[in-house]
């Protein structure tokens, strides 16, 4: 460069730090996708081509609600984040293969539009966008939402079994891999883990809220098991239902769980009391994944409020 | 050997391999120096010269009679061109001394040097400090007299020498580890001199094993200092950690290292300190690493203050490259600069030329709550919490949430994916606090 140009130039003046990580929110929703990946070949395995339609719709749906809703309020575009996408799969995931593609593309738009943009956008929603709109569904439209059967697979799903304690229970090596009725992305519990180790890896979420959620279920549905004191199936509670999707990946969603690492144990503690409630105790609902993850949803910011961390050097 | 160090922290790229080779190189200055009457933390000095004076080397050009001030020392010989306002690195007009460098070099009187300081009294010893014009030498400038002299409730039992050097690109206090070690050593038994019974320690961060292999070869005979490994890890190098790191203790929000005992000096000033006692020179030089992907030969240079950043980049080569950013001091708390017509101060440990791809300026978006600040931030505060305090000027809350203990790192937002301004915010916060308290 020439001497009179370096005499011309300003430069970029502002607060440091001056350099910054390769960290950015495209990535860390780029990492919960592949996460998702095990679960969505598993998936596609166990239920075939009518759940890549479904995935598909509710992806492009989330998206295009995203796009449709920042074009009319005149903000910028911001899908190439990826976040609605993830919305989007997670929505998927929650339903059975079974639903009229129409549903998922209302689902995607009442999670998008009325959770997510309603509230202020990424980061700004209250409650996780994907299981309000499962709830959304499930209220509107109760029989599309729990018919399970599929052509070759039992027509009850193992929390039902559980539940009603009558028909065989299937086998647990089923519950692990995934050959079992249930929503599209929650059968595989092995594909789930898989996606949930790599997470963790990665450093996009910490084991805390997976791993209080899950071993708080494991010891609560054993000791207050359906069969009696210290006679529940732990192995069977914490393999069947959402629960590993919802511990792994909805749980965990940055917007509604708590940022401090005791808050995070909180959350997972609070879920697992609530879920093995609704399942254990509650009259007709076999699974209280969903649910008890939107009440935590609301008691986060009080979480937060009173776990604050101790300072460096603070003086009680 | 164990390398110690703190909780949280982040790990930004090195790039110090641009320069830890470089031996450093002694840079003669040119026509215009330029000593801006501020170059300490503390008051201002009043300049002692005027247009058309004759100055020389180690006369002193500015002073204050305020206790935490520092006298400035003209490092060149010459004339004084003019005494009036320059832009100083901090970006604002600073009275200043313009000196014409006649080239001569010519010695004023300096201070007695003192080859046998045992005999020296404690009063005597701060005193050279202070007359030296010693300042702390890693960015902060606090005058090294006034941190020498705690209060006299507080017992100084540890000295720490920072050479951890955790800021990246940063090479100047660890080629003076290699190239002057006997230096740090003398100077940190002057310091063990003023407190009887003190034990000295030298951290060092692990990226540096020459450095960690030179001092503790140079301490072999000294039974009361010892080198400490410390984990390379950002800031290390923050008093409070490094306190932390080779104490285990924590030093109290709102107080200071002598409260627990301890007084952190950096590699440079030590090295000050030895000149200024030993051979009786004031502070008129300093180590500067010039480097970044934007500098053709990224070096590092013995520089007499006052000297101009652009004589600096001419000597490293100048660009190759078209720089976005300057800054002056390291990447994670330095200041940047929009020109480059600014003087090396006794705080500036390196300029740095920053390419679009070091130094991109990002755009801010929402918090997505991740909690990587949370598991970033040394002080263990709750940047985004934080962060919403001061946007939404609740800076009640702020001070509630012990957002004043914030030491300004840059941690959080270093690993921010949002890449929200988060110090900013936080300066802006502890700024509002400290007026509101005046009022």
């Amino acid at each position: 460069m020439s001497e009179s140009k370096m005499s011309e130039t300003m430069y970029a003046v502002s607060s440091s730090p001056h350099i910054h990580s390769k960290n950015s929110i495209q990535g860390a929703m780029k990492d919960v996708l592949i996460a998702l990946m095990p679960a969505l070949a598993a998936s596609l395995y166990f239920f075939k081509l009518d759940a890549l339609w479904i995935v598909l719709v509710s992806v492009l749906s989330a998206m295009a609600a995203e796009a449709l809703w920042q074009k009319l309020t005149g903000q910028d575009i911001t899908i190439n984040d990826l976040s609605a996408a993830v919305t989007g799969l997670l929505l998927a995931f929650n339903l059975p293969v079974t639903v009229p593609l129409w549903l998922p593309v209302v689902g995607s738009f009442f999670a998008i539009i009325i959770v997510k943009q309603f509230f202020g956008g990424l980061g700004q929603n209250f409650m996780n966008p994907a299981l309000a709109a499962r709830a959304f569904l499930l209220a509107s439209w109760p029989v599309q939402m729990t018919t399970w059967s599929v052509d070759w697979k039992a027509s009850a799903t193992s929390l039902a079994l559980l539940k009603n304690g009558s028909g065989s229970l299937p086998k647990l090596w089923d519950l692990f891999i995934g050959n079992v009725g249930g929503c599209i992305g929650e059968t595989s519990a092995i594909a789930l883990l898989i996606g949930g180790a790599y997470l963790v890896y990665k450093k996009v979420i910490s084991v805390r809220i997976p791993l209080s959620y899950i071993g708080t279920v494991f010891i609560l549905t054993w000791i207050f098991g359906r069969g009696g004191f210290f006679m529940g199936k732990p192995l069977y509670e914490i393999l069947s239902g959402g629960l590993m999707l919802g511990a792994i990946f909805m749980a965990t969603d940055y917007s509604t769980s708590p940022i401090t690492p005791k808050g995070q144990i909180i959350m997972g503690i609070g879920c697992g009391v609530i879920t093995t409630v609704i399942r254990v105790y509650s009259g007709g609902y076999p699974e209280g994944v969903s649910y008890s993850i939107l009440l935590m949803n609301l008691v986060v910011p009080l979480i937060d409020k009173h776990t604050v961390p101790k300072a460096f050097g603070e003086v009680k | 050997m164990k390398s110690l160090t703190f909780r949280h922290g982040v790990y930004p790229p090195h790039g110090k391999q641009y320069t830890e080779n470089k031996p450093i190189e002694r840079l003669k200055p040119k026509e215009i120096l330029v000593f801006p009457m501020l170059q300490n933390a503390g008051a201002t000095c009043e300049p002692l010269v005027k247009k058309g004076d004759k100055v020389l080397v180690g006369q002193k050009i500015g002073d204050s009679k305020k206790f935490i001030s520092s006298p400035i020392h003209s490092s060149v010989s010459g004339v004084v061109k003019d005494v009036t306002p320059m832009l100083h690195p901090n970006g604002m007009k600073v009275m200043s001394v313009v000196i014409e460098n006649d080239g001569a070099f010519e010695q004023g009187t300096t201070l007695l040097p003192h080859e046998k300081y045992d005999s020296l009294s404690r009063e005597e010893i701060i005193n050279i400090i202070h007359e030296a014009g010693i300042v702390g030498m890693g960015g902060a400038g606090f005058p090294t007299h006034v941190k020498l002299s705690p209060p006299a409730d507080k017992k100084i039992d540890t000295i720490i020498i920072n050479g951890a050097e955790c800021e990246p690109y940063l090479t100047s206090d660890h080629r003076v580890m290699l190239e002057k070690t006997d230096r740090v050593v003398e100077g940190l038994k002057i310091i063990l001199h003023l407190f009887p019974g003190a034990k000295g320690y030298i951290g060092i961060e692990n990226n540096k094993p020459d450095a960690i292999e030179a001092m503790e070869k140079a301490v072999e005979n000294e039974p009361n200092i010892e080198v400490k490994a410390l984990k390379t890890k950002y800031p290390q190098g923050g008093e409070r950690l490094l306190v932390y790191a080779i104490t285990g203790k924590e030093v109290p929000s709102g107080g200071l290292p002598c409260d627990i005992g301890c007084i952190v000096q950096n590699i440079d000033t030590v090295v000050a300190i030895e000149r200024a006692v030993i051979k009786g020179r004031p502070l008129m030089r300093r180590i500067v690493t010039v480097s970044g992907g934007a500098i053709k030969e990224p070096k590092n240079f013995n520089v007499r203050i006052g000297t101009s950043t652009r004589e600096l980049i001419e000597a490293a080569g100048g660009f190759t490259k078209e720089p976005v950013k300057i800054i002056s001091g390291g990447p994670m708390m330095g200041i940047s600069l929009y020109t480059l017509d600014v003087p090396v101060v006794k705080g500036t440990s390196a300029i740095l030329c920053l390419t679009e791809e070091e130094a991109k300026l990002e755009k801010e978006r929402n918090c997505i709550r991740c909690g990587k600040c949370v598991e970033a931030c040394p002080m263990n505060l709750l940047p985004c919490t934080l962060n919403s305090f001061v946007l939404r000027d609740d800076f009640e809350s702020f001070e509630k949430y012990h957002g004043m203990d914030c030491i300004e790192c840059g941690s959080c937002s270093f690993v921010c994916p949002s890449n929200r301004y988060l110090v900013q915010s936080f300066r802006t916060g502890k700024c509002t606090v400290l007026s509101n308290r005046k009022k």
